[in-house]
């Protein structure tokens, strides 16, 4: 680890203020940065402290909810109207790390958290997205874990995140305050493609910090869940995710619908396609299925995760198909 | 079988007939009455737990020195070549730093002496450490920092520069297996064996299974990482090690740096897990080395990362298993031959067909190990290496033949039970391998199954019962003294340097130790971890249950011959013989006469000792010439498949064991559950990402090289025979290893059962069923 200087951020201006200056990072709960930092991925020069920043979680007037950006991973997922009103959102967090680690990880952190790529945390390996124009040692290494959808020829690494991929489905609003003042981002709007730019995960500028986000009052949203596939019971990163919000009409066929996908691309995979396809459909197996294979029509499969868009596939299908029949009341988790 | 195998065959069993043999351990006729005398068989609590639990025990990187330096490795970042250009300037100019060590300044060593070379040795690998400029794997040390802090050191590590010359490496498993070739020997075995002619038996058989599995690499991931805080005194070398061969550590080293044995202490009372992995590798070396060149203490604490790149693991196997059967299920051929990567400078060959050269009878066998060179880190053992992924090679195999034949699996291996060893034809000296069978199917339902695959289902869930058979060799080390200091207050405190690595040596052997001298558990010490302690044997086979027993039985023979013949005139013991007397009591009585009785205190000080010493070796172990000793089980395994998304998980398990008589249940308990855990890791999850194009592992981290987590385990029911073998000190096997034997191929045979798909290359990851 190379030496650092530290601070701890009082308000949000001070934040943007120091974290603005060449070489300095925000540090939230730290278990993604220390850790690429004692790897020797990442050198800051200086870390910025924004634990102490707003990490309220409130429901406001207009139907929304409010978590600021220095909210616990743990708090998050164990909030009452979280759980009430986004079960996918609480179920993602869930799925996610140990409960130590969530303990500790902030909502912010969690958003510009890196990919988990073995050759982006060996400095050994080439890579894009450490050292631009390097290479890419994953497209013909071990690319289990790599993405189905979106990559580049730069690069085809995954997102690792499964709250993202909840707040992608749910149509969250970043909101982000930088040097030039505030603004807010549509959460799918936030995390990029690889294109020729691996080494820019996220659409922020630099020093730009995320203050919090915003949930839309999505009434159907109250349906919805999130499923992980993975290499072991826990304490491993999605091969493949899915969530998901359903709201199926009193005719049966589907009024609205969200969908996102996490562990296929470089960023939480909206999937506008199958969205799109199932609106005014019946909600049977026979629409999600269509709905399905139209969103991994382009999937190109690397060597060793070709099991990906079958597996998407399915586990799409699974996930609606459980969100027409599971009861209301056990949709909490 | 030919003639002169019959003729071979028939010599063993005269051979064994010949020689004398030794009468049973004593201690097996006496069974412990809880709370009254004698402890084994009782589940005495871990004597170390508490210091544990409390953080008190003080593992090898916690071990205090002045001025200590801490020290850090740079690895080579490719697989064969040389050092082109090296820099060390920045390292060494970073706070904190004392020095940086490469090839260029280390002090001139030899390289060590290889582990099987010679008993006496302890190197995983015989390649000269930090010498000159060559590179012979991807993560070999090119330098080690010292700093005053590990941060210190850390940081400076990442300062040294260096650049590479490469060499081609061979590094594809699959292109090397055409270079194979059979191993001078196999842990002292052969690596072929041939009984008739196997091919021709297997293609004039009726019914066959000819199938070609795959293993891959393991990492050792015990919760300590290795590490080593060392010092020079003088011309004395002080060593706090976590390691599992402390006297063949020292003598190799005594001989790497060229100094005598006598020098050199290692202390090793904790050891974090060792499971194979805790011998001697490059980083006791280079800490010695490092702590010479800079007059000061060194704490060498391996990094996750390290432990990956410079402590080898299991490697990887292709095998083949063919069974040419009859009609009626009996054997006409049992083939299993296969290769394994290993490198020039190290001797582990992975021993994958020590488990059909003793599990099953039948008329022809052709059993061959091969190598296959590779430039690679030095693989090493790990949990029962070879019987781990052997069995699962042999037991799916033999699910697909019981599928075959069309009869329960179970009653498969009942038909193939063989009346004597089937390869060394020695007689068995313990075997209840079918009781462990017909025992666990009882408990655990096996009549339950359906053998038609596929048949059950609970909404998305699939599940399946697989069975197979588990085995592991008796080993009794050679070598290996103990000694026994009785205090005239009753109390004994009984040396060896052995090694506790959170098996339960030190409680076990106190208790065998307190039994064989008539005395309360709590009034003996068992010493251990220290080369300043007599000899111990290397903690690897299972092996040292028994080892120290027979070691601490011939040094009680010696102190109750000494304590007869000092006890004099006026002792009640007077002209008794050591053949006449026991133990009990605290003291020594005759056999059959109880009036006939003096305690040790009496004896002692009548004849004013304080205390009294006796010291002998271990008898060498002839009984496995004598006899086939091994232990066996039967592993049940229920899973359930996603039928979605083809994870699996498994929802019950049942390991059944034959091993001798069990000393200490709840140790006992946890070593088996323990091998069925790491077993259910290398059935579904453990593999090493080896990148063949840079011979570079890719996963050295916790993260991403998964074992299992609590999650991943069910309630694992385990249950033994608890049959002595006479022919065993104590009447015990050792059972550190046997628990994950047999795993393997328990659940791939369940996955089958659950889905139909025969799952033929570890892990069974979900890809490999959707
Ligand atoms: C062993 C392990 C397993 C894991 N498994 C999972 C898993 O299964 N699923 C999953 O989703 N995650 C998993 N994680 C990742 C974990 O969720 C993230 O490490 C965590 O969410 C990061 O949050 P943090 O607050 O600690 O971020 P930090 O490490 O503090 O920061 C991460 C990044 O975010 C930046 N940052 C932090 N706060 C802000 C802010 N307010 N504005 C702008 N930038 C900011 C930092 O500069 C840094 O670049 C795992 C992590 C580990 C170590």
């Amino acid at each position: 680890m190379t030496p650092f200087d530290y601070a701890r951020a009082g308000d949000t201006a001070a934040a943007v203020r120091m974290g603005s200056v060449a070489g300095a990072r925000y540090l939230g709960g730290g278990t993604n940065l220390v850790d690429l930092m004692r790897e020797n991925i990442e050198q800051p020069a200086s870390l910025v402290d924004v634990t102490g920043l707003g990490s309220a979680i409130e429901e406001r007037a207009d139907g929304t909810v409010w978590i600021g950006a220095a909210a616990r991973n743990t708090a998050i997922a164990g909030h009452a109207a979280i759980r009430r009103r986004y079960p996918a959102l609480s179920r993602a967090i869930l799925a996610g790390a140990s409960g130590q680690i969530r303990n500790m990880a902030t909502l912010g952190g969690n958003l510009l958290q890196r990919t988990r790529c073995t050759y982006f945390y060996d400095d050994a390996a080439r890579c894009n997205k450490r050292e631009p124009g390097s290479g890419c040692d994953a497209i013909d290494g071990f690319n289990r874990i790599h993405a189905i959808l979106g990559a580049s020829v730069a690069c085809v690494a995954t997102h690792p995140s499964d709250m993202c991929v909840a707040l992608a489905a749910l149509d969250a609003v970043v909101h982000l305050e930088g040097s030039a003042g505030a603004r807010t981002l549509p959460f799918d709007a936030l995390h990029r493609l690889p294109g020729g730019r691996p080494d820019r995960d996220t659409e922020l500028q630099p020093g730009e910090l995320v203050t919090g986000i915003e949930l839309p009052s999505l009434a159907f949203a109250a349906r919805s869940t999130y499923r992980k596939v993975r290499d072991r019971s826990s304490y491993a990163f999605a091969l493949v995710s899915v969530a998901a919000a359903l709201d199926v009409g009193g005719d049966g066929t589907v009024r609205d619908v969200r969908i996102a996908l996490g562990g296929v691309a470089h960023k939480p995979w909206r999937a506008h396609i199958a969205e799109q396809s199932l609106r005014g459909q019946p909600a049977t197996e026979a629409s999600f299925r269509a709905a399905a294979a139209a969103e991994l029509a382009d999937a190109a499969p690397l060597t060793h995760n070709a099991f990906k868009p079958e597996l998407a596939r399915r586990t799409i299908v699974a996930v609606l198909s459980g969100l027409t029949e599971t009861p209301m009341k056990e949709m909490a988790p | 079988m030919s003639i002169l195998d019959t003729a071979k065959q028939a010599a063993a069993g005269v051979l064994s007939k010949l020689r004398p043999e030794t009468p049973p351990d004593p201690l097996i006729a006496r069974q412990a009455t809880p709370g009254k005398h004698g402890s084994l068989g009782t589940s005495v609590p871990r004597i170390d737990g508490p210091r544990k639990v409390r953080g008190k025990a003080r593992f090898a990187a916690e071990v205090p020195a002045e001025h200590l330096t801490y020290g850090a490795l740079v690895f080579s970042s490719i697989p064969r070549g040389r050092i082109a250009s090296l820099d060390t300037a920045a390292a060494e100019a970073a706070p904190g730093v004392v020095l940086v060590m490469t090839h260029r300044n280390a002090p001139r060593m030899k390289p060590p002496a290889g582990f099987m070379s010679d008993p006496r040795a302890a190197g995983s690998s015989t390649l000269p450490v930090m010498q000159d400029a060559s590179i012979h794997w991807n993560g070999e040390p090119v330098a080690i920092v010292l700093a005053d802090s590990q941060e210190q050191a850390d940081h400076a590590a990442t300062l040294v520069a260096v650049t590479y010359e490469a060499a081609p490496a061979r590094l594809n498993f699959a292109q090397q297996i055409s270079q194979s070739h059979q191993p001078e020997s196999v842990l002292g075995e052969p690596p072929m064996i041939e009984t008739g002619d196997a091919e021709a038996a297997l293609a004039g058989a009726p019914i066959k299974v000819d199938i070609t599995y795959e293993t891959p690499r393991h990492s050792h991931a015990a919760i300590e990482p290795h590490a080593a805080t060392v010092w020079w005194d003088g011309e004395d070398l002080v060593i706090h090690d976590t390691t599992q061969m402390l006297h063949q550590t020292r003598w190799t080293l005594a001989g790497v740096f060229g100094i005598p044995e006598n020098r050199i202490r290692i202390l090793s009372p904790f050891v974090g897990g060792g499971f194979g992995g805790k011998g001697l590798w490059n980083h006791q070396i280079l800490a010695v080395a490092a702590a010479k060149l800079a007059g000061r203490p060194v704490r060498l604490a391996l990094s996750r990362e390290a432990v990956f790149r410079i402590a080898g693991g299991r490697t990887l196997t292709r095998q083949r298993v063919a069974l040419g059967a009859k009609a009626d299920g009996t054997l006409a051929a049992l083939i299993h031959t296969g290769t394994v990567a290993m490198t020039e400078h190290n001797n582990c060959p992975e021993q994958f067909t020590f488990p059909a050269r003793h599990l099953y009878s039948a008329e022809t066998f052709l059993l061959e190990q091969r190598v296959t060179d590779m430039d690679m880190l030095a693989n090493t053992f790990m949990r029962a290496p070879g019987e781990s992924v052997g069995t699962f090679a042999l037991e799916t195999a033999m699910d697909e033949l019981a599928e075959r034949l069309a009869v329960d699996p179970i009653e498969l291996r009942r038909r193939l039970e063989p009346q004597q060893d089937p390869t060394s034809g020695l007689a068995f000296s313990s075997r209840h391998m079918l009781k462990t069978f017909t025992d666990g199917a009882a408990r655990f339902g096996w009549d339950r199954r359906n053998p038609v695959p596929g048949s059950r289902r609970e909404g998305e869930w699939l599940i399946g019962l697989g069975v197979a058979t588990a085995t592991y060799p008796y080993y009794r080390m050679p070598g290996g003294a103990a000694r026994i200091t009785l205090t005239r207050d009753g109390e004994a405190r009984v040396a060896m340097a052995s090694h506790e690595m959170g098996m339960g040596t030190a409680t076990v052997q106190a208790q065998a130790s307190a039994d064989r001298l008539g005395l309360p558990v709590e009034r003996v010490t068992f010493e251990y971890g220290d080369t300043a302690l007599p000899h111990g044997t290397v903690a690897g086979g299972s092996s040292q249950t028994a080892t120290i027993a027979a070691a601490v039985t011939a040094a009680s023979g010696k102190l109750i011959a000494d304590l007869l013949q000092r006890a004099g005139n006026d002792s009640p013991l007077a002209g008794l013989s050591a053949a006449e007397v026991e133990a009990r009591d605290g003291g020594l009585g005759h056999r059959e006469k109880p009036e006939l009785f003096e305690s040790y205190a009496s004896i002692l000080s009548r004849a004013g000792l304080e205390e009294l010493v006796a010291e002998a070796d271990a008898p060498p172990p002839g009984e496995a010439k004598q006899f086939s000793m091994h232990s066996y089980g039967a592993q049940f395994c229920e899973v359930r498949v996603n039928a979605v998304t083809g994870e699996t998980r498994v929802s019950r398990f049942l390991g059944s064991f034959d091993c001798g008589r069990i000393l200490n249940p709840r140790m006992a308990t946890s070593q088996f559950r323990g091998g069925i855990i790491m077993g259910l890791g290398l059935a579904l999850m453990e593999e090493t990402q080896f990148d063949e194009r840079s011979g570079r592992v890719m996963n050295p981290s916790l993260a991403e090289y998964h074992v299992p987590v609590h999650a991943d385990v069910p309630e694992i029911d385990v249950i033994w025979t608890d049959i002595a073998d006479p022919r065993a000190p104590l009447g015990a096997h050792g059972i550190g290893e046997i628990g994950i034997t047999g795993v393997g191929a328990a659940v791939a045979n369940a996955v089958y059962n659950a889905t139909g798909k025969r799952v033929r290359s570890l892990p069974i990851t979900l890809d490999k069923l959707l």
